[in-house]
């Protein structure tokens, strides 16, 4: 069933049009991911106004191109300027940056976009399988499910975030009190607004996350001084091709880092522990551990090839669910809205030309682009030599175009400049950014859908618990939950001598 | 770092407070259609002030040496804000072009020490092609002032 729609999906995806915006999405894309200050999540809230008259399909083709550029771009950074893009590029640093110094440069990269493009196609191979399923299943859900489902997305902020508990929780509350202010739908109540006109129409995401990631990933960024010590890329044909001749050594470390990335990318925040997890995995198997962190191969084919696996696996429960797995995927799932689609399991029946033609793009959007990225590396690199002063500027006024242009109205701006200095302070005070953007995007589906729980139920919260799959969502959310909790319960219990019986 | 910790957290404890309250005045209880409006927001604000609160005490039992934000660190930081907020200001007056414009020349003359010709130059194009971008590709208007309306826009 699935390969005739998925052949259908490539008629729709490769028509010349769509080829140019992939294109078109890719080079922006990755020139974002090199850019400090905006990454994949606010490089297409920015766009995302452009795509406002355009048919959704090749909209959504040009936001996903630029997502996929931007994963690309953010490996390049790591590699030549030991700048990390994003926050799942940083254990690609680890051995990349040190290959380059030795003059590997090209082999790192090579290997992470490679490496990248495998981890990707692995996912989206998966996703072209079990999507169907999923939204099948799915169309059973009723709200508590739901409910469960985004209970299940928040919890695993908290339990596999790796930060500060409590600060994760904090994010997720104040992005859910946020989605609440203003009008409420079910009751046209306003809430929180005191007086004030311009509160009524409530926060909107895509700025929040121009001003949280945008401005104020600037504003951190200038605080270190900003000297980017780039290292020459040292690609060629070559070089490409004599390191691909290596790649299949680490056949293991690439089905690992793959498994790894799915498994981890579609729950929430995964990408980042994902890559970690990766590097960490490969760093044990290896013959030759003591070489890692010090500019071993396998160390950038390890992460990269789990980080992307995980962004595109964020992709799955966004197209089957309606819930985003990623600020990036949160920000699409806008777009979506904008465009006029339902997100949510009925898109597969009722939208059939959409999806397929997203399935498809994925697998051309990635191609074409580990193309691209592979020939035009030097011209990519070449744009963190524009002086910063120059780049500072640039973005910030890219950031208010992009944030005045989701309503046309200049509260917004000023908003973004607030989200700015808030993302600032929380990023370092270690306060997790990406739960409030994710709290803010699905506040309004997730009070709604706990609303009619308890309506349902007539206010007993036992209905999440008695319904089967309900149930079994919501003890894994519990364990979540719990897991920062029991983690050192647990520990305690190991460590401790245990009395044995005779 | 731990004055900074105290400090949001109380800031949050406080917006909790606001929240609680708001949705005290619309009802928290169950209505004659379901859960009131400020049923949800309400269980929010109580989640933040409790795990606000349970942020400060660990704050408070923890010593850093690390401060927040150094001297060096916060100089270059407060001449990206200003300058932005500065520029922000002036879209109204102005309109978003000619605001830009300004505060890109501004700050790669103050900070970049770029020369002049290439400040000129970048604050003219960079506008200019975001205009033919937005405004003449993709239709999509932003904020205008007297030098648009005077070039008939």
């Amino acid at each position: 069933m699935g390969i005739e729609n998925l052949f259908h999906g490539f008629q729709i995806a490769v028509t010349p049009f769509n080829l140019v915006v992939a294109v078109l999405g890719i080079t922006l894309g990755t020139i974002i991911g090199v850019l400090p200050g905006l990454g994949g999540a606010n490089g297409v809230a920015i766009l995302l106004p452009l795509t406002f008259t355009m048919p959704p399909t090749s909209a959504i083709i040009l936001l996903t191109s630029l997502y996929w550029g931007a994963l690309f771009g953010g490996a390049i950074t790591s590699v030549l300027f030991n700048i990390p893009g994003e926050p799942w590029s940083v254990a690609t640093t680890f051995d990349g940056y040190p290959l380059a110094r030795q003059g590997q440069g090209g082999q790192a990269l090579t290997a992470a976009f490679s490496s990248s493009f495998i981890g990707a196609l692995f996912s989206i191979v998966l996703i072209t399988f079990f999507a169907p399923l999923l939204a099948e299943i799915a169309l059973r859900f009723g709200p508590p499910e739901f409910f469960a489902i985004q209970l299940l997305t928040f919890s695993s902020f908290i339990g596999l975030g790796g930060g500060d508990p409590l600060k994760s929780l904090v994010s997720i509350v104040l992005g859910f009190i946020l989605a609440a202010v203003g009008l409420d739908i079910v009751t046209g109540q306003l809430r929180m607004t005191f007086g004030f006109v311009d509160l009524m129409k409530g926060f909107d995401f895509i700025v929040a996350v121009i001003g949280l990631f945008g401005v104020g990933e600037i504003l951190l960024s200038v605080e270190e001084g900003l000297s980017f010590k780039g290292i020459s890329t040292g690609m060629n044909l070559r070089v490409v091709l004599d390191t691909w001749k290596t790649l299949p050594r680490y056949t293991r470390t690439f089905v690992r880092g793959a498994f790894i990335g799915f498994w981890m990318g579609f729950k929430p925040g995964g990408a980042t522990p994902a890559s970690f997890m990766s590097y960490a995995f490969a760093k044990r198997f290896s013959k030759h551990p003591e070489r890692f962190g010090k500019g071993e191969l396998e160390g950038v084919v390890a992460p990269e090839t789990a980080a992307h696996a995980a962004g595109v696996a964020a992709m799955l429960p966004m197209i089957t669910l309606g819930i985003p797995g990623s600020p990036t995927a949160a920000v699409m799932l806008g777009g979506l809205i904008i465009w006029g689609l339902q997100p949510g399991p009925l898109l597969f029946t009722e939208k059939p030309d959409f999806v397929w033609g997203l399935i498809a793009s994925m697998y051309t959007g990635n191609i074409i682009g580990v193309l691209m990225v592979l020939a035009f590396v030097p011209f990519f690199a070449a744009i963190l030599r524009i002086p910063f002063a120059i780049l500072t500027p640039l973005i910030v006024v890219v950031c208010a175009i992009g944030s005045y242009a989701v309503h046309n109205s200049m509260i917004d701006i000023w908003y973004m400049l607030i989200f700015g200095v808030v993302g600032y302070v929380f990023k370092k005070l270690d306060y997790p950014l990406a739960p409030l953007v994710l709290a803010l995007v699905l506040g309004d589906l997730a009070e709604n859908a706990l609303r009619q729980s308890l309506i349902m139920s007539q206010g007993s919260l036992t209905i999440f618990m008695s319904r089967p799959i309900s149930g079994v969502i919501t003890a894994a959310a519990l364990f979540f939950f719990l897991l920062p909790v029991l983690t050192p319960w647990w520990r305690r219990l190991r460590a401790s001598p245990v009395p044995r019986k005779v | 770092m731990r004055t900074a910790d105290l400090t949001t957290a109380s800031i949050l404890i406080l917006l909790g407070g606001v929240v609680i309250f708001d949705s005290l005045r619309i009802g928290i209880g169950w209505g004659t259609d379901g859960p009131r409006s400020g049923f949800f927001p309400f269980w929010l604000g109580v989640i933040l002030i409790l795990a606000s609160a349970a942020i400060a005490w660990q704050a408070w039992h923890r010593s850093t040496t690390k401060a927040f934000v150094t001297r060096e660190q916060l100089g270059p930081m407060l001449k990206v804000l200003w300058p932005a907020t500065a520029m922000v200001i002036l879209i109204k007056p102005l309109g978003l072009y000619v605001a830009a414009a300004l505060y890109l020349g501004f700050y790669m003359r103050w900070v970049g020490r770029h020369s002049w010709l290439a400040v000129i130059l970048c604050a003219i194009g960079v506008p200019l092609l975001t205009f033919v971008v937005f405004e003449m590709w993709f239709l999509v208007p932003m904020p205008k002032g007297p030098l648009e309306a005077w070039l008939g826009y």
